[in-house]
């Protein structure tokens, strides 16, 4: 375990962070070009829902993101909590951003993906409103840091709003399953059968990939500024 | 091993995790009710009594049960256990058709009428060309 807390030391992780975004961004516009172009233009329209199909492409892998964003969120802060390591609290704090706006896009895509397919821009179902909910701790969780920044009660501010906030994530995943809900049931399972054709799965995990690196993108941005300004702060370790 | 503040600190989180997982699960058992966005024709059956109230009945549209009328349109939404018999005049969701989901807004006028005032149309979780859709109904 000791061994681990040494590959996190700031220092080390100082050269990665600031070297590192340039060639991340490069990988980016390559996977999302490839990304856009199949979802936009190669993949097939859906033989219900037609061209509308397309907005599938960015919804759902903004949604998966903004789960797994929050999940490792909180796995970082309850560690930290734990094992007393504030680095993994930086390293959440820097998470949280992208987690946030890919949260807001797939409820913003979800609502203009309903209008057409439901009939409707918004229905309070257990789905959208677990959805909802989860945005609502991702502001609170960066709005405590705002307020107190500077205070050392800071990082058990923030792993009791994870730790609220990870109740909801499973009640999400599940919320199709429990109750009566308008959001469509789960078309990727790994249990039982995938009811997504191929010719469109392909583009969708495209996109989560584009997704994923741009949440590390805007991860590996925010943390190099969590390590200046400790750098700034004239301490050499955590 | 780890010491005994990290063991502390770890039995203080799972406690606090258990006891929110529990109160999550008690509160959401007893607003279920509330939560189910739809209630279903079987659930119809079983209502207690009829109130003069905004409510939601989802389902799937019956085969060849769709009659246009020039005011109106008439339907049957089934759960292949029970059936209710809906009434709607107005604008009608793309995706509305027979065969697949519909939730209907409206009010129930006893357990087998309901008069709806909005239709959402429920689409499933199958996604594919429509090609595909071709020859699997060529099979």
């Amino acid at each position: 375990m000791k061994f681990v807390f040494k590959l996190f030391e700031p220092n080390k992780i100082f050269l990665i962070t600031s070297r590192a975004p340039k060639y991340v961004m490069a990988l980016f516009i390559i996977v999302i070009s490839i990304g856009l172009l199949e979802a936009l233009i190669f993949s097939p329209e859906d033989y219900k829902q037609s061209h509308s199909v397309r907005i599938m492409y960015v919804h759902v892998p903004a949604a998966w993101i903004s789960l797994g964003i929050f999940s490792s969120m909180t796995f970082l802060s309850l560690s930290g909590y734990i094992f007393k390591n504030k680095n993994f609290f930086l390293i959440s704090k820097s998470l949280a951003s992208s987690g946030l706006v890919f949260n807001i896009i797939a409820l913003v895509t979800g609502s203009i993906w309903g209008k057409p397919t439901w009939g409707t821009w918004w229905a309070w179902d257990a789905r959208i409103t677990s959805m909802l909910i989860l945005a609502l701790f991702y502001f609170m969780y960066l709005i405590a840091w705002r307020i107190y920044e500077n205070k050392d009660y800071i990082f058990k501010i923030t792993t009791l709003i994870t730790l609220f906030g990870i109740i909801n994530v499973p009640i999400i995943k599940f919320s199709v399953d429990w109750w009566n809900t308008l959001h469509q049931p789960a078309s990727i399972n790994i249990l039982s059968k995938t009811t997504i054709h191929s010719s469109m799965l392909f583009p969708l995990l495209i996109m989560t990939a584009a997704f994923a690196l741009f949440s590390l993108l805007i991860f590996l941005m925010k943390y190099n500024t969590e390590l200046i300004k400790i750098k700034n702060k004239g301490l050499d370790r955590l | 091993m780890y010491g005994r503040k990290v063991k502390l600190r770890f039995l203080f989180i799972a406690s606090v995790f258990l006891s929110l997982i529990l109160s999550a699960f008690l509160i959401l058992k007893s607003l279920e009710e509330n939560v189910v966005y739809f209630k279903s024709p079987s659930d119809i059956q079983f209502l207690e009594e009829i109130k003069n109230q905004k409510i939601r009945v989802g389902g799937m549209v019956k085969e060849n049960s769709i009659k246009v009328l020039p005011e109106k349109i008439n339907f049957i939404v089934t759960d292949y256990k029970n059936e209710i018999y809906v009434v709607y005049s107005g604008v009608l969701p793309n995706l509305f058709s027979e065969g697949k989901g519909v939730v209907a807004e409206g009010f129930l006028k006893d357990r087998n009428f309901f008069e709806a005032t909005k239709i959402l149309a429920k689409h499933d979780e199958n996604y594919m060309p429509p090609e595909v859709k071709e020859a699997l109904k060529e099979k």
